[in-house]
């Protein structure tokens, strides 16, 4: 940047430097906004891209061209040597060096409810118990100082059985939703000028009072004047800014692609500047069992340019190695091509694309067999290790036990850590 | 002969006269009060009263005063129609000098069509908790339907319970299979979870652990979870819809050997209750509701009073997962639950007599505020004091409603009304946030919540004002601002303002031009939407 005097530094050089010297104690007090933080030491953050129907990884990650499963997809070489992934993503292939490509994801959830509980929890249904999301336990794991936005938060989509949920963890650990980014909050403004704004909020004061004599324990136990604060606190937050992009360059937005999906990504990374600590964004349209390759197509044109764009741009904003990016679905499709032209759903061997966190970028895990014929793939990989995975990237301990409410303590995770990732 | 053109704008003046004549009629009818008899129960009330007050003083709680009868009535009618009492409901109950006057009110309530309508949708997340499930095989709207059905028809709860274990058919036809198909996924039917499924609900007991291993704490066997799932385990799908009709024997495959083998049906306690013949299915159903089968009567006992209160009886636990009924009982608590449970038993398992026998109970009419300060809340709830539980996203919504209409919002009201009501209700739910199968659970507020009630567009409909809405009647029909604030409380808090209350809301009416009157009714009830008071059960 252009500085006048021939000597200085731009912040962060300066604290290069510092650190580097040890001198890091005698530079005037910053504040430890999570913004200002950057490179490993930043608390983490995951993203999950949510492919809602169960993305067919025959036309994503895994094509196999010429095959009699293969369909008409053809595949192009990626930036990782040896990988191929389907034309239809051709910008990510140009970034796929950021990324590790798993494979081999087993499960044996095949309903889309069902399913999605699965892959969103790491824990397949109980009848006795709700399990929280893995957004939800990183939430409440891991609390932000400072961060007046919610913590967990869905982008673009999720709703009934595809909003990563709380679980026993409580109600506010859901996300918080946001179904159309970047065009303002709902609920966010008063419906009526400050003035009676002010008369309003006056005017509880005097309700709440008169309802606290005589009940003052177990009015403190409602937590309901703490949410009505914080609400209040996030209306007025300067943090919002994140959920808009009107600042951003107009190339920057273009990037993403004009769509729902592609707007919800760029919001991720914000809030991820911001420190949120996850974020999912939904991208729903997969579930091909007719028309599978037609579908893939428009699919992909709205996951490649949002996709491949998130990732450059946490490399840009020094982003990456402090957040996970996640692009799973539910399921994946079937290699078998139905007399409708399409695919249908298979749990026994789908892909998924995961990176940044200081996991191992470049790595291929797992393999589906190009004929067809075998059902499990090589090297299995289940949702469990997956998220023991990145849990212990962004260190939590997955075998930490939480104490439920029904008084059986579970894990966090169930799983193996997958040494390939592992840096 | 063709009609003069001038009919269609003529019939267009018509319409709009009518709606608007509908809109501006006197809110309040002259209905004739509740006339159902209520039970005879004094006898059992004053049983369970007793040992309720044995229980307190064996802890040192002294019980809390007696709550005054609106609040009672705002209780009552939000647990029997999940909502808060009409201005004119309120209006009829002043007026109703009967001593026993609560009594009848129950009563009253217990025949109207939204308890049928709300009670059954409580006991279907129960059976078959809130999942889709696959829509070929499974239909929760008809499953629901059904169960109003059948307290419509006061059908006696064994019976019911009977239908929805052993019904064979198609789940459109015989809507009480709908507890069966909603197990079906995966192109089978997962007898574990019908078996774990059963017990709970109806017998409240969570044998579940027992699924892969002997329960670590409670007694219970794999072996017994077993010969449980047996009994689903001639269950099929077949074109006649489901039945009994499998060939292939139930096997049960060991999870350390890998080696199969074949179960029968059997019951873990109380095999004299199960007959030796019938379909396995039949045959559960009949052990299940035999009349010396405890757990059952216990089980339904437990739920209602915590569909009534907002928690269940035996608070520490959850609502599913009872003592068994002949455990030592330190603690007091069995004795009471078998009062509520023996009387259950033996009137006929009837449901609104367990519910009128609940509502005159004195936990029921005691106030929310502590005998003596100092005895708050932290320690387990005694009900010497009625507690504060949170009201679920449906009694909250459905009191918005209500308190915006005056009107009462029941089976009389133009189906307009009653459409609107329910397509708000369901989206503000979803906003909300639909508690799930465990709605009585413990649960704090979000903020998202707080933001839906403080700025969403819902509340902003129904407290702008508009001629439609409470807003504009409260501030055209009083006679003065005190008026103004007696009637927004009596509609959204069901009591009248605090003196201090009255003041300044008084002072605040009446400090704005006319013209803005309305504008300072809104901000009034916006105010009482977002109090505790308004999303509490007290």
């Amino acid at each position: 940047m252009a500085v006048p005097f021939p000597l200085a530094l731009s912040r962060r050089q300066l604290l290069q430097h510092a650190a580097a010297l040890g001198l890091t104690f005698s530079l005037p007090a910053m504040e430890a906004r999570a913004a200002n933080r950057r490179g490993a030491e930043r608390p983490m953050s995951l993203i999950t891209l949510w492919m809602q129907g169960g993305p067919s990884q025959l036309e994503t990650w895994d094509p196999h061209p010429g095959t009699a499963i293969g369909g008409p997809t053809q595949a192009i070489a990626t930036t990782i040597p040896g990988l191929e992934i389907a034309s239809l993503l051709p910008r990510m292939a140009e970034v796929m060096h950021h990324t590790s490509v798993i494979r081999s994801l087993v499960s044996k959830e095949g309903d889309h409810e069902r399913g999605s509980y699965h892959v969103l929890t790491g824990y397949r249904p109980d009848p006795t118990v709700v399990h929280p999301s893995v957004g939800a336990v990183l939430a409440h794991e891991l609390p932000g100082k400072g961060v007046e936005i919610p913590p967990h938060v869905s982008l673009a989509g999720g709703a009934g059985f595809t909003l990563p949920r709380g679980g026993y963890l409580g109600d506010e650990y859901d996300a918080f939703r946001i179904y159309e980014p970047g065009r303002g909050l709902v609920n966010m403004r008063s419906r009526v000028g400050d003035d009676r704004t002010t008369r309003r909020r006056d005017g509880l004061d005097v309700v709440e009072r008169a309802f606290r004599t005589g009940r003052e324990q177990q009015i403190k136990e409602t937590l309901h004047q703490h949410m009505v604060e914080r609400a209040v606190a996030m209306m007025s937050s300067e943090q919002l800014a994140a959920f808009d992009f009107d600042k951003e360059p107009a190339a920057v937005v273009a990037g993403y692609g004009a769509s729902r999906f592609g707007r919800g990504c760029l919001v991720a990374r914000r809030l991820v500047q911001t420190g949120v600590r996850s974020v999912q964004v939904v991208l729903d349209g997969f579930d091909t069992h007719t028309d599978n390759f037609e579908g893939c197509k428009t699919q992909a044109a709205l996951l490649d340019p949002a996709f491949s764009s998130l990732l450059k741009d946490l490399v840009v904003h020094d982003l990456l190695a402090s957040t996970i990016v996640l692009c799973i679905g539910e399921f994946g499709r079937t290699p078998r091509i139905n007399p409708l032209d399409g695919r249908d759903h298979w749990p026994s061997g789908f892909s998924c694309v995961i990176a940044g966190g200081g996991l191992k970028a470049g790595g291929v895990v797992g393999a589906t067999d190009p004929t067809g014929a075998k059902r499990e793939p090589e090297r299995p990989v289940t949702v469990g290790d997956l998220y023991s995975t990145i849990y212990t990237a962004m260190s939590v301990d997955p075998a930490k036990e939480i104490n439920t409410p029904i008084g059986r303590p579970i894990k966090i995770c169930e799983g193996q850590v997958i040494r390939e990732l592992m840096g | 002969m063709r009609l003069p053109a001038v009919i269609a704008p003529l019939a267009v003046v018509a319409a709009v006269l009518g709606v608007t004549g509908y809109a501006v009629q006197a809110p309040v009818s002259n209905r004739p009060l509740p006339s159902s008899e209520p039970s005879q129960l004094t006898e059992t009330v004053q049983r369970l009263n007793a040992l309720l007050v044995e229980n307190w003083s064996a802890h040192g709680l002294a019980p809390a005063e007696p709550a005054d009868d609106l609040t009672i009535l705002r209780r009552l009618t939000l647990a029997i129609v999940g909502t808060v009492p009409s201005l004119e409901e309120i209006r009829r109950f002043e007026k109703d000098t009967r001593p026993d006057r609560l009594a009848h009110w129950t009563a009253g309530l217990l025949e109207d069509v939204r308890f049928h309508d709300y009670f059954a949708e409580r006991l279907a997340r129960a059976y078959v908790g809130v999942e889709g499930g696959q829509f070929i095989v499974f239909r929760r709207d008809r499953f629901t339907d059904w169960l109003s059905e059948q307290l419509r028809k006061h059908r006696p709860y064994d019976g019911i319970v009977r239908d929805l274990i052993a019904t064979d058919g198609v789940w459109t036809d015989k809507p009480a299979v709908n507890f069966i198909s909603a197990a079906y996924s995966n192109d089978a039917f997962d007898e574990n979870k019908l078996a774990g499924r059963t017990v709970r609900a109806f017998l409240g007991q969570r044998i579940d652990c027992a699924q892969c291993h002997d329960h670590p704490f409670a007694h219970w066997k794999q072996a017994e979870f077993e010969g449980l799932a047996a009994c689903f385990g001639k269950t099929r799908m077949s074109i006649v819809g489901v039945d009994d009709g499998r060939k292939e024997p139930f096997e049960v495959e060991d999870r350390k050997t890998l080696v199969k083998r074949q179960v029968e049906p059997a019951v873990p306690f109380g095999a004299e209750w199960m007959p030796s013949t019938g379909d396995p299915r039949e045959r559960l159903a009949a052990w299940v509701t035999n009349p010396d089968n405890r757990r059952l009567d216990r089980a339904i006992a437990n739920r209602v009073w915590g569909l009534i209160f907002g928690k269940p009886f035996l608070t520490e636990r959850p609502v599913d997962d009872l003592p068994d009924p002949d455990e030592a009982d330190a603690d007091g608590q069995n004795q009471i639950l078998d009062v509520l449970a023996d009387d259950f038993r033996a009137h006929n398992r009837d449901l609104r007599r367990l519910v009128q026998v609940i509502a005159a109970s004195q936990a029921f009419r005691a106030d929310s505020r502590a005998a003596s300060s100092g005895s708050g809340s932290s320690g387990s709830c005694r009900w010497e004091t009625f507690p504060l539980v949170r009201l679920r996203p449906e009694q909250v919504v459905g009191s918005m409603l209500q308190a915006s209409t005056i009107r009462t919002i029941d089976r009389n009201s133009h189906l307009l009304t009653r459409a609107l009501r329910f397509s708000r209700e369901r989206d503000f739910v979803e906003d909300f946030g639909d508690p799930g199968e465990n709605e009585l659970g413990e649960r704090v507020g979000t903020v998202p919540q707080a933001l839906l009630r403080m700025n969403g567009n819902l509340q902003n409909d129904l407290v702008q004002p508009n001629p439609f809405n409470a807003t504009t009647r409260i501030a055209n029909d009083a006679e003065d601002p005190a008026g103004c604030v007696e009637v927004a409380y009596l509609v959204c808090l069901t009591r009248r303002p605090t003196p201090e209350e009255a003041e300044h809301f008084a002072k605040e009416i009446a400090g704005r031009p006319k013209k803005e009157r309305e504008q300072a009714v809104a901000d009034l009830m916006w105010t009482l939407f977002n109090s505790t008071e308004f999303s509490w059960n007290h």
